[in-house]
C-alpha cells in the first residue's frame, strides 16, 4: 500500500519552493498573506476560513516563524488526532453506520474498515444496506470475500432499514465485534432520502440498545465548497460522529475539513488512499497540514 | 452570499449617483465580491483571477448607461461574461461511424456508468440506436454488473471484458461485437482515475486508439473543488476530449467547476445529469448554470416558466395583493392551479430555494396534486365572506364546508393551514421578482 507521505507527495507542486522561501522572512508582508490565501484556497480551505487561520496565525507574535504558526492554528482546527477504534476489538459490539452522497466511497470504505478491524484480530461483519442502487449491494458481497468476512444482504428494492436490522442481529448472534452498515448514496438535500437514512439508524437502535455507535460521513475529497453542505445535511439527519475523507490519494487537499471541523465540530477519522481495501489510515493532522503547506518534513 | 452581492451592488449605485462612469475605484469593492462569490462556487483560484480581470476590463470607463442602474449594468456585465463563458446550450453529439462510438472517461465516482446507462436510454430514444453498453472497468468490484443492470433497464445489449483482456483489446471486442449483433451505437464505460494516474491514462489512451471513438467525454461532478482545472487539463492531454458531462447537479453544489472545465479544454457541455434515475439527463443551460454559480439557484429559470404559464394580468393582480397582503383563498386556488400548469410541481418547487422541503419525492407530488383536489372542493364550499376572511372560520363553519365538500374537518384545518405556508411563499415570491427586477 501506498504510504500516506508518499501519496501525498505526489501531490505537491513547484509552490513549495516559493513558500518555503517566504517563511524564511518572518514577519509576514502583504505579499506573504496573499500567497498563504492563495495556498489554502487552491487546497479547497473555505475562504473565509483561510482568511480566519491567516488572521489567527497574525495574532500570535512569539518567536516561531509565521509558518509554524499557521500550521499550528491548522492543527489545532483540526483537533487531537482521533483514536482508531478498529485497532484493538473490544468486548462490546459496535455498529458503525457509513453515509455519504453518491458516489462518494463509502461501499469501499466499508470494506477497508472490515479489513482494519480483521487485521487487527477482530470480527468484523458488512452489512450491505444499499439496495437501490443497480448492483449496490454486490458490490460489497465481492469485498467481502477478498476481506474475507461475512456480509449480510437483502435483494434490490429491499427495505434498507430491515437489511439493517438483520444484520445487527446477525453480528450479535455470530459474535461480531464491529458491523459496518453500507448505505446507498443520497444527495443530502433530498428530505425523502434523508429520513430514510434516518429510518435505518432507528432501526439498528432497536436491533440493539446504544446502536448505531458511530455515524461516520464519507467524503469525497476531490470536491469543493459543498462538503460543508452535505456536512451539515448529513449532521442534522443522524449525529456524525466522524468524517472519513476518501480519493486523498489524488491531487486535491480536501481543505474542507478545516471548514467542517470548525463550524460542526467533527473529527476526522480515516483518510482512504487508494482504491484497495488496505489503502485506509488513520486521518494524521501533521501530514495533512503539511500537504497543504506543501513543505517538507521538519522544515515547517 | 447572494445579499452580499446585492449590498456591494447597492453601495456601487449610490457611489455612481451623480457622476455615471465605471472606473477602476468605485467597482473594487464589488469586483472583490465576485472574487469571493466565485471562490466560494468552487470557481479556480486562477480562473477567478481571469474573470474578474475580464469583467473589470469590459467595465471600465463604461458611461453608465439610461436605462439601466450602474449596479444593474455590472451584474450584468458579470452575467453574460459567465455565460459566454460556459458555451451554448444545443450541442449535439458525433452520429457517425459505423457503429457510432462514445468513451467516458472521469475520476471515480463521477458517474460514469450511470451517465452510459442514461446515454443509452436517450441515444435509442431519441436517435432511434441499438445500443450497446461496453463495460470497460476491469478494477471495481460488480462494475460490469451494475452497467448490466443499467443495460437491461433501458434495452440496451452489453458486453463484458474476459480475464486478462486489456482495456485495448476489450474495446476492439466490442466494435466487432456490435457488428455481429447488429448494434449501430457503442458506449464504451470506463473504470475511475485520477488524471495523475500516468499508467491508467496511458491505458485509456490505448483504448482511444484502438477503436477511435468519435465521442470522448469527460464526467465530472458538480460539486467538484479547486482541482477541476487539473483534472480537466490532464484527461484533455491524455485522450483529447470532444465534450464534457456535469453530473449530480440534483444537488446544492453551485458547480464552479462547469466554468473551468469548458474553458480550459474548450469543448461543450453536452449534457447535465440531475439524479439517479436513467431519464435524469437534461440539456445543459449555460444562463442557468451562470445564475446557479453566481449564487442566484435557479430563480431565473423559475422566473422564465412562471412567466410563459401564469398570464401577465393575473401575475400583476396576484403581486399587488401579495403587497397588499389580501392575498385570500380564491387567489390561493387561482394560484394552485396554474402552478399545476407549470408542469410537474416537484420541478417547479425545487427551483424555489427554501421551497423544495415542501416536496422532495414523487409521493408527496402525488399527494399535492390529490390535495389541491381536495382544497377545490373545500374552497368552493365556502361563502365569499369566507373565502376573503378566513379569520372568520369558527368550528360549526368548517363543520358546514366539510360536509358540504364531502371532506372532513381535519382536511379543511389543513388546506387552511397550507393556505397561511402558501401566502408565505408567495410573499416570498413576490419579494424575490421584485430583487431581480432591480438587478437586469
Ligand atoms: N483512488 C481512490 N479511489 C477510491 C477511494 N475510495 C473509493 N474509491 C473509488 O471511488 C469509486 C466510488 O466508490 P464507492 O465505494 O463505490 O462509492 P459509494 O459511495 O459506495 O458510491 P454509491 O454507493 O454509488 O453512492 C470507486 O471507483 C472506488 O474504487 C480512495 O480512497 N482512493
Ligand atoms: N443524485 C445523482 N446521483 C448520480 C448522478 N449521476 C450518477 N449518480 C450516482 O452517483 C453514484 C456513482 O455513479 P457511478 O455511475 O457508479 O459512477 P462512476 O463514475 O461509474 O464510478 P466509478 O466507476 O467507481 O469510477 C451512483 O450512486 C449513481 O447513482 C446524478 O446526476 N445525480
Ligand atoms: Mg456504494
Ligand atoms: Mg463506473
Amino acid at each position: 500500500m501506498m504510504g500516506w507521505r508518499n501519496a501525498l507527495s505526489r501531490t505537491r507542486r513547484a509552490m513549495a519552493e516559493g513558500l518555503r522561501a517566504l517563511f524564511r522572512a518572518g514577519r509576514p508582508d502583504e505579499r506573504t498573506m496573499e500567497t498563504l490565501e492563495e495556498t489554502l484556497i487552491r487546497a479547497d480551505v473555505p475562504p473565509r476560513v483561510a482568511s480566519a487561520l491567516l488572521e489567527e496565525a497574525r495574532q500570535v507574535r512569539e518567536g516561531e516563524s509565521f509558518s509554524d504558526r499557521l500550521s499550528a492554528a491548522m492543527k489545532r482546527a483540526l483537533g487531537a488526532p482521533s483514536p482508531d477504534l478498529l485497532s484493538a476489538p473490544q468486548g462490546a459490539i459496535r455498529v458503525i453506520l457509513l453515509a455519504g452522497v453518491n458516489g462518494a466511497g463509502k461501499t469501499t470504505t466499508a470494506a477497508k474498515l472490515a479489513r482494519r478491524l480483521l487485521k487487527a484480530g477482530g470480527k468484523p461483519l458488512l452489512a450491505a444496506a444499499d439496495t437501490f442502487r443497480a448492483a449496490g449491494s454486490q458490490q460489497l458481497q465481492i469485498w467481502a470475500e477478498r476481506v474475507p468476512c461475512e456480509c449480510v444482504g437483502g435483494p434490490m428494492g429491499a427495505d434498507p432499514a430491515a437489511v439493517a436490522f438483520d444484520a445487527v442481529r446477525a453480528s450479535v448472534s455470530r459474535g461480531a465485534h464491529a458491523v459496518i452498515v453500507d448505505t446507498a448514496g443520497r444527495m443530502h438535500t433530498r428530505d425523502a432520502l434523508m429520513a430514510e437514512l434516518q429510518k435505518v439508524g432507528r432501526s439498528v437502535g432497536k436491533a440493539l440498545p446504544g446502536a448505531p455507535h458511530e455515524v461516520w460521513l464519507v467524503l469525497d475529497a476531490t470536491i469543493g465548497a459543498n462538503a460543508l453542505s452535505q456536512a451539515r445535511h448529513f449532521h442534522a439527519t443522524l449525529p456524525l460522529t466522524g468524517l472519513i475523507v476518501a480519493k486523498l490519494d489524488g491531487s486535491a487537499k480536501a481543505g474542507f475539513v478545516l471548514g467542517i471541523r470548525r463550524e460542526l465540530n467533527i473529527p476526522v477519522r480515516y483518510a482512504g488512499l487508494g482504491e484497495g481495501m488496505d489503502d485506509l489510515v488513520p486521518f494524521d493532522p501533521d501530514a495533512f497540514v503539511q500537504a497543504i503547506l506543501g513543505a517538507s518534513e521538519g522544515e515547517v | 452570499m447572494f445579499d452580499a452581492l446585492t449590498t456591494a451592488f447597492q453601495k456601487l449605485f449610490r457611489s455612481l449617483r451623480g457622476r455615471g462612469v465605471l472606473t477602476e475605484e468605485n467597482i473594487r469593492e464589488a469586483l472583490r465580491e465576485v472574487r469571493t462569490t466565485l471562490l466560494e462556487a468552487d470557481v479556480p483560484f486562477d480562473l477567478v483571477k481571469t474573470f474578474t480581470d475580464r469583467v473589470r476590463a469590459r467595465v471600465l470607463g463604461q458611461e453608465v448607461g439610461s436605462s439601466l442602474s450602474p449596479g444593474q449594468q455590472f451584474i450584468q456585465c458579470v452575467y453574460e461574461e459567465m455565460a459566454a463563458l460556459l458555451g451554448s446550450t444545443a450541442e449535439e453529439l458525433a452520429m457517425g461511424g459505423s457503429p457510432g462510438t462514445l468513451l467516458l472517461c472521469g475520476l471515480h465516482g463521477s458517474g460514469k456508468t450511470t451517465t452510459a446507462g442514461k446515454l443509452a436510454r436517450w441515444l435509442a430514444e431519441r436517435r432511434g440506436r441499438r445500443v450497446l453498453l461496453a463495460a470497460g472497468d476491469l478494477r471495481r468490484p460488480a462494475a460490469a454488473d451494475q452497467l448490466g443492470v443499467l443495460a437491461a433497464q433501458v434495452g440496451a445489449a452489453l458486453v463484458r471484458p474476459e480475464p486478462g483482456e486489456s482495456l485495448a483489446e476489450f474495446g476492439v471486442r466490442a466494435l466487432s461485437h456490435a457488428r455481429v449483433g447488429g448494434n449501430d451505437f457503442v458506449i464504451f464505460d470506463t473504470g475511475g482515475r485520477f488524471q495523475m494516474d500516468h499508467d491508467l491514462l496511458a491505458e485509456l489512451g490505448e483504448l482511444r486508439r484502438a477503436v477511435k471513438p468519435a465521442n470522448i467525454v469527460l464526467v465530472v461532478d458538480a460539486a467538484m473543488g479547486q482541482e477541476s482545472v487539473h483534472v480537466a487539463e490532464g484527461f484533455h492531454r491524455a485522450v483529447g476530449l470532444t465534450g464534457l458531462i456535469l453530473t449530480k447537479l440534483d444537488g446544492d453544489a453551485r458547480g464552479g467547476a462547469a466554468l473551468s472545465i469548458r474553458s480550459v479544454t474548450g469543448r461543450p457541455i453536452l449534457f447535465t445529469g440531475t439524479g439517479e434515475k436513467l431519464d435524469q439527463l437534461e440539456p445543459f443551460y449555460p444562463d442557468r448554470m451562470a445564475s446557479r454559480i453566481l449564487g442566484m439557484g435557479d430563480v431565473l429559470s423559475f422566473v422564465e416558466k412562471a412567466q410563459e404559464v401564469v398570464d401577465e394580468a393575473t401575475a400583476r393582480t396576484l403581486e399587488r395583493k401579495i403587497r397588499r397582503n389580501t392575498f385570500t383563498l380564491e387567489d390561493f386556488l387561482v394560484q394552485y392551479r396554474q402552478m399545476q400548469k407549470m408542469g410537474p410541481l416537484e420541478k417547479v418547487l425545487e427551483m424555489i430555494p427554501g421551497a423544495s422541503r415542501l416536496t422532495s419525492d414523487r409521493k408527496a407530488t402525488d399527494e399535492m396534486k390529490r390535495f389541491v383536489k381536495k382544497a377545490e372542493a373545500i374552497i368552493l364550499s365556502m361563502t365569499p365572506r369566507e373565502r376573503r376572511n378566513p379569520e372568520i372560520l369558527n368550528g360549526s363553519r368548517r363543520a358546514r364546508i366539510a360536509r358540504g365538500s364531502g371532506t372532513q374537518v381535519q382536511d379543511v384545518n389543513e388546506v387552511l393551514r397550507q393556505f397561511k405556508q402558501a401566502k408565505l411563499l408567495a410573499q416570498r415570491m413576490g419579494q424575490m421578482q421584485k430583487k431581480l427586477r432591480m438587478r437586469f
